[in-house]
């Protein structure tokens, strides 16, 4: 299923493992977000996620803010969708846990393609009890709504995976979570 | 002496009016398929009562999110007028959005707030409006300036009618009594979604 022929013919935009290594994962994103007309970018802040909001701040094809809190965000790019407009989300760990409800009531059973980008805390290096413990409850939950979920460690994979997802959400009418790893971005490291 | 934060008309002298009743005017006075999205609860039932126009969501869950909901439909259209109608509790849960919105300043956006003072649908248990809080008063102070509460019913069709001609966003609060609604929308939510996509044209 894998072998690099059926891959190449099936995914003229991207491969598989495409060499993106001069690029930064965040320009990655903002590149796959653009390309698949994602115009709307509702966040709530966090550290890792920094220079890709800077950049989409940057870019004009982007209309981004920040919500209060992360289901008012689910609930913007909600409204924007059933509008015709593409929106994604995107949240830190502890942010998800805040969403569960806005998922199972809201976007599982409308059918709506939102696109959530969760940056991952509580794993490989963290600091915070709280933050590890929150970590735990975000798959489980994913699982348990039978949402897409896809963690993200290799920069070698992130365009095709956020690419072909984005484009599976939309055919299919369902959301999808991407959890960017601190493999990938480098997570938040604590200092003494 | 500190000014009165929501001028001649408060939370204290407003008439008490009937939620189907002005949902009724507010369908009667949109003419231009203005999109209107219904709150959890009581607030979509008597929207749907009103009649089902095919511009209407009614949202079943996600109790707060109603404003969100109207706030992402009017940036995807911004040439359409946008209205939330939602209840007192529904919006003590999730204030930070007017301080979104009021940032962002939508000009196609109206909110309706149907403020009874109780959780009506879960047993009448009395919110925080009945005692101490303003709705306008909060919305004013996260940034709404045109934020108001309606005297009586004419006021309410002034608000309103003067709502959707102006420049947004704007916020119209209601003191409403405790009637049930007075129909109650078949809850399937693929179809609500669908006709709303459908009657707003974000889906041909």
């Amino acid at each position: 299923m894998t072998d690099s022929k059926t891959r190449a013919a099936a995914a003229p935009q991207v491969s598989g493992h495409e060499k993106t290594s001069e690029k930064s994962w965040h320009e990655v994103v903002l590149e796959r977000l653009k390309a698949n007309d994602v115009k709307l970018i509702v966040y709530v802040p966090d550290r890792v996620f920094t220079p890709l909001i800077k950049a989409i701040h940057a870019d004009p094809f982007f209309i981004t803010f920040a919500a209060t809190r992360e289901e008012e965000a689910i609930g913007i790019v909600t409204g924007a969708w059933m509008g015709g407009m593409r929106g994604a989300v995107l949240m830190q760990t502890s942010g998800f846990a805040t969403i569960p409800n806005a998922l199972a009531s809201l976007v599982v059973p409308s059918q709506i393609p939102a696109l959530i980008f969760v940056s991952e805390r509580g794993t490989l290096g963290e600091f915070n009890l709280g933050q590890a413990m929150v970590c735990k409850t975000m798959r489980p939950v994913l699982n348990a709504l039978g949402v897409e979920t896809h963690t993200i460690t290799r920069q070698d994979e992130l365009a095709f995976i956020i690419d072909r997802s984005i484009k599976q959400a939309v055919a299919t009418l369902a959301p999808v979570t991407f959890i960017l790893s601190p493999l990938l971005t480098g997570g938040k490291v604590f200092e003494q | 002496m500190t000014q009165k934060p929501t001028g001649a008309v408060s939370a204290h002298n407003a008439k008490v009016m009937n939620r189907f009743d002005l949902t009724k005017r507010l369908v009667a006075t949109l003419k231009h398929d203005e999109a209107v999205i219904g709150g959890i609860g009581n607030a979509n039932f008597d929207l749907w009562a009103t009649g089902q126009r095919p511009q209407n969501f009614y949202m079943l869950g996600s109790m707060g999110l109603t404003i969100p909901i109207a706030f992402g439909v009017a940036i995807a259209q911004p040439e359409r007028h946008v209205v939330a109608l939602e209840g007192d509790g529904s919006l003590l849960m999730q204030l930070g959005c007017l301080a979104t919105v009021a940032m962002r300043a939508p000009k196609n956006l109206t909110m309706v707030v149907w403020d009874n003072g109780v959780y009506q649908i879960t047993g009448s248990q009395p919110t925080p409006t009945a005692a101490t809080a303003d709705l306008v008063a909060v919305a004013r102070g996260s940034g709404l300036a045109n934020s108001n509460w309606a005297a009586d019913e004419d006021d309410f069709d002034r608000l309103f009618a003067a709502a959707l001609k102006s420049g947004g966003p704007n916020l119209i609060a209601a003191r409403i009594d405790s009637k049930p609604a007075v129909g109650a929308t078949d809850r399937d939510p693929v179809q609500i979604r669908e006709r709303f996509m459908r009657g707003i044209g974000g889906k041909k």
